[in-house]
């Protein structure tokens, strides 16, 4: 069966007086219908703008999308008219954002801005869309939902507002709902009510979440499958159980703490690499090596790796893949 | 210095800012050129009167109903504009931030008082005090001067207390405090040094602002009499303003070119000085 | 570089904290916790809401007339010269006895602070005093002249805030197009423009040249119109003046209410309201419109502080029969009392047109009233 979305090799530039920068490089993908799928990675990643991108709703300027697909229910997203990508925003695709203080307008009510959404998409009365928002509200547990649909978002804590805002992503049903770190302004307890109450809501309306995240605890946890991102670029992607037991890319290897790895705990230079934690600094932009993007960082290069600008590739067992000159080697020295 | 290049660099790649600064640069020139290029009184009744411009080559910006020359008036005129405009900005920027650091500085009833005043000279009509203090206190330049800074000191006294209330919390104030440093000597050397950014911005903008009210005040007549100025020559044209339109219009294109340039420095310095800052 | 970039996905900022990203914070705590149960009943929580702080700001009103009464005292005190003459005005038009009753009416030869309680129990009843130019009490003069005013400046500020903002709302949504560059420039133009000087050259043009519209007055003198036919005649009167008066407020309305818009433009909700399917069109008129309008709602009291100001040159070069046109008649003849009473006058208009922006902001504001 064919996923419910399949991003093909999605490029996002970035115009600036600098110059263009792709800040989402040949990224692909897919989501299957009622799976959670994360894309993970450090921040400036370009996991956001892959996001973003999905809805078309990178800021022009400075942002466009360059090139690739995104085959969303059968049609390409970026050859759609703008009338009927308007359709798929809030139809078919929900979207919530990371800072639910900030995403809701402060002067409309809950309410309204849930019934907005309805009435946009269905042709609805008024009443009908105010008993279909309370019971939005009932379904992201909100206490109290008919009158807190009168009150405006200050009045809501940040974990009631991010729920507010779930609720109004799903107003219509939607296919996929993309979650762009949709937990990391909350506190830790409240990170913990709202991912487990999209869990439920996936299971139990049948929806496929795209979870955007720095977080790989949130990963294993929530998420069935993860593209890992870096710089740009997809660098493995798997199974989550696959990519938690066995990571092959160094960069995932480095992020899940794999190190110490083969080759004793030094660097190319003898120097002791820390544990945990990756030496060196993420690329600048305008200062991105031609080859690998990670290979200035990895404890892994060859010579090779500065040459070759290496891309996600399937290996052997068809299942996973992972953007390594030396993932064959990698694979094989696993325990 | 290379903060200071920095800042040029910033501030270069506006185009309307050069161009405001071109223009503010050219009325300066103008204004020290004037004694030179037209050394006799300008008052002095030198031409046939209504001529016109480019009419005689001798008086390339035409003469007033008296045969008095035009292009003199002008550009002496650009002197007692730009004199006004900035003694009258200097003045309001040192009453607004003596008011503004002291309400800022010390909280409390001294902020309370200083700021319910401030409130109150806000909500008189800026122009028509204007009016009455030159009205009462007779025209000079100095009285005018007074006049405008009475005026527009209380926006810059704001924006020095809501810079004061934050710069008064940083640890370079706290350390002040504990080495036992003067309230003033706190305030003048270590506070207003660094809340002079929205200062100096609200600085030109005021300076456009005040030639706008000399402007008015000596277009109704309220100017200094023994002095030229832009808006007096305004004023004096109207009465031939059906036959001589010309003579009302030029020294508006003057006091246009003023202002609009003084903006525009303004809006550049802000773009400068706070890159992704929102402006208040 | 990297940091430019993220800053730019969606308009929002990963990295900053909540407190600087400021205008759309709350002000008042949170009432909500997680779970919380409900403590306030919005229906039963507006009215006084409303009210409460119109009603402080009224009494805070109160204490700004009362500050400008004394800030006359003072000023009328500090003139050069004896009080009376001062009141008398300059030209000399009151008798040595007349002088002498008024010295002894104000209590003149009385301590100053005596003086000065007898000066305000008269503001209190609205006893302005006397004009000598006019021969009349004050008071009467001033409401006479007030619906002249009025009529001009009422006009002039709707006219203003509403084109001014039509003119800021199109610039914010064509940025850098030639529709833009255009409202901007004009308005940078229209904004350094002295009101007195574009009166001329509106007379020039649209009275001398073209004889489309009377160049000064309030009527056709001699035409003694009556009913529709006078309405008509003081609306062509109008026109010239409202324009001249309107045209560098809209430029300001325009170039505040584009800002504003692009601010809220690059605002997180925006984003939420694209993510939603609205269209362009609906998120610039209910989302950003909305949130854009409250600096531009700030800066009204303010805007009827300047224009009362600019009345003055807008009536003079006119010859409209307003308040402004009194204030230049009274700076003329040096007559202080009609000169303080329009300024009292006028302060009081300020200060009401304050109070009703402020109940305008908390209704256009929810967030206030939870302060």
């Amino acid at each position: 069966m064919a996923p419910l979305l399949d991003v093909r090799d999605l490029t996002t530039h970035f115009f600036t007086q600098k110059g263009a920068f792709a800040a989402v490089d040949k990224v692909s993908f897919s989501v299957n219908a009622g799976e959670t799928m994360a894309l993970v990675g450090e921040s400036g990643c370009g996991k956001s703008v892959t996001a973003a991108s999905i809805l078309r709703l990178v800021p022009d300027p400075p942002g466009r999308i360059t090139g690739g697909e995104i085959i969303f229910e059968g049609r390409d997203l970026l050859s759609l008219t703008m009338r009927e990508m308007r359709k798929v925003r809030g139809g078919r695709i929900g979207m919530i954002f990371q800072e639910p203080m900030t995403s809701l307008n402060p002067v409309f009510t809950i309410g309204d801005q849930i019934t907005e959404s309805l009435r946009e998409h269905r042709s609805i009365s008024r009443a009908d869309a105010e008993r279909r928002a309370i019971e939005l509200l009932d379904l992201v547990r909100i206490p109290d939902a008919r009158r807190q649909i009168h009150n405006y978002p200050h009045r809501l804590s940040g974990g009631m507002r991010q729920r507010a805002m779930i609720a109004m992503a799903l107003a219509c049903d939607p296919a996929l709902l993309i979650a762009d770190e949709p937990t990391t302004a909350l506190d830790v307890t409240t990170q913990a009510q709202i991912l487990e109450l999209l869990d439920e809501l996936k299971r139990s309306l049948g929806m496929a979440i795209l979870l955007i995240t720095h977080d790989l605890g949130v990963v294993a946890e929530y998420a069935q499958s993860v593209l890992v991102m870096y710089a740009g670029r997809g660098v493995e992607a798997a199974k989550v159980e696959d990519l938690f037991h066995s990571p092959i890319h160094p960069y995932t290897r480095g992020l899940l703490g794999a190190l110490p790895h083969p080759d004793d705990d030094v660097d190319s230079e003898g120097r002791p690499l820390p544990l945990n934690e990756i030496s060196g600094m993420v690329p600048a932009l305008d200062a991105m090596p031609a080859g690998c993007r990670f290979e200035p960082r990895c404890s892994y290069a060859v010579p090779a790796c500065k040459m070759t600008d290496v891309r996600l590739a399937p290996l052997a067992e068809g299942v996973r893949s992972a953007a390594c000159l030396r993932a064959a080697d990698i694979v094989q020295d696993q325990p | 210095m290379r903060n200071a290049l920095a800042f040029w660099r910033r501030f270069s790649r506006n185009r309307a800012a050069l161009l405001g600064l071109f223009i503010v640069l050219a009325i300066i020139a103008v204004a020290v050129a004037a004694p030179f290029l037209y050394p006799d009184d300008p008052m002095g009744m030198v031409a046939q009167p209504f001529l016109w411009p480019l009419q005689d080559p001798e008086f390339p910006f035409g003469s007033d109903s008296l045969g008095r020359d035009l292009g003199a008036q002008i550009f002496h005129g650009a002197h007692v504009s730009l004199l006004i405009g900035a003694t009258a900005t200097i003045a309001s920027v040192l009453i607004g931030v003596t008011v503004g650091s002291l309400a800022g500085y010390y909280g409390g009833w001294v902020d309370e008082a200083l700021m319910r005043f401030t409130e109150v000279v806000q909500t008189i009509p800026p122009f028509i005090l204007t009016i009455i203090v030159v009205a009462i206190f007779h025209s000079t330049i100095g009285t005018i001067v007074v006049a405008i800074s009475i005026v527009s000191w209380p926006s810059v006294a704001r924006l020095v207390r809501a810079e004061f209330l934050t710069l008064r919390e940083r640890e370079f104030v706290q350390a002040g405090i504990v080495m036992g440093m003067s309230d003033f000597r706190l305030i003048v050397t270590q506070i207003l040094p660094n809340s002079m950014t929205p200062v100096i911005i609200a600085a030109s903008l005021m300076m456009a602002s005040s030639i706008l009210i000399e402007a008015g005040l000596s277009f109704l007549g309220l100017g200094d009499p023994n002095v030229v100025s832009w808006g007096a020559i305004i004023g004096a044209g109207r009465e031939a303003i059906r036959e001589a339109w010309y003579i009302s219009a030029l020294p508006g294109i003057a006091i246009i070119a003023a202002v609009l340039g003084l903006n525009l420095v303004g809006e550049g310095l802000n773009d400068a000085l706070n890159p992704r800052l929102r402006r208040r | 570089m990297q940091k430019v970039v993220k800053r730019n996905i969606l308009g929002y900022k990963n990295n900053e904290s909540k407190s600087q990203r400021a205008p759309f914070h709350s002000t008042a705590g949170s009432l909500w916790t997680d779970g919380a149960q409900e403590r306030l009943d919005p229906q039963r929580f507006h009215v006084p809401a409303l009210i409460k702080p119109v009603l402080s700001r009224l009494w805070r009103s109160v204490a700004i007339v009362v500050a400008i009464a004394a800030l006359n005292f003072i000023i009328v005190h500090m003139a050069p010269g004896d009080v009376a003459d001062v009141m008398a005005g300059e030209s000399g038009a009151a008798s040595p006895e007349y002088l002498a009753d008024l010295k002894q009416r104000f209590g003149l030869d009385q301590p100053l602070i005596v003086q000065f309680f007898v000066y305000m129990g008269r503001m209190a009843q609205f006893d302005l005093g006397y004009s000598f130019r006019f021969g009349r009490p004050v008071a009467s003069l001033i409401f006479e002249r007030l619906p002249a005013t009025l009529i001009l400046a009422i006009p002039t500020l709707m006219l203003a805030f509403v084109m001014g903002s039509v003119l800021g709302v199109v610039a914010s949504r064509r940025v850098g197009t030639w529709r833009d560059a255009a409202i901007s420039v004009g308005a940078l133009v229209f904004y350094a423009t002295p009101l007195f000087w574009i009166g001329l050259m509106l007379i020039i043009l649209f009275g001398v040249k073209l004889g489309w519209l009377p160049t000064g007055g309030m009527q056709t003198i001699g035409a003694n119109y009556t009913g529709f036919a006078y309405v008509l005649d003081v609306g062509r009167h109008m026109i010239l003046p409202v324009v001249t008066l309107s045209l560098f407020y809209m430029a300001y309305y325009a170039r505040l209410m584009r800002a504003s818009m692009l601010e809220v433009f690059g605002q997180d909700f925006i984003a939420t309201a694209r993510s939603k399917g609205l269209s362009e069109g609906r998120v610039a008129y209910r989302h950003v419109l909305r949130n854009a309008l409250l600096p531009v709602v700030t800066v009204l009291g303010l805007q009827v502080a300047h224009l009362l100001g600019g009345t003055v040159l807008v009536e003079t070069v006119f010859g409209w029969p307003g308040l402004g046109r009194l204030a230049f008649d009274s700076v003329l003849s040096r007559d202080v009392n009609l000169l303080l009473g329009i300024l009292l006058m006028s302060s009081i208009l300020v200060v009401s047109t304050n109070i009703a922006v402020e109940a305008l902001y908390r209704w256009l504001d929810p967030r206030i009233g939870a302060a």
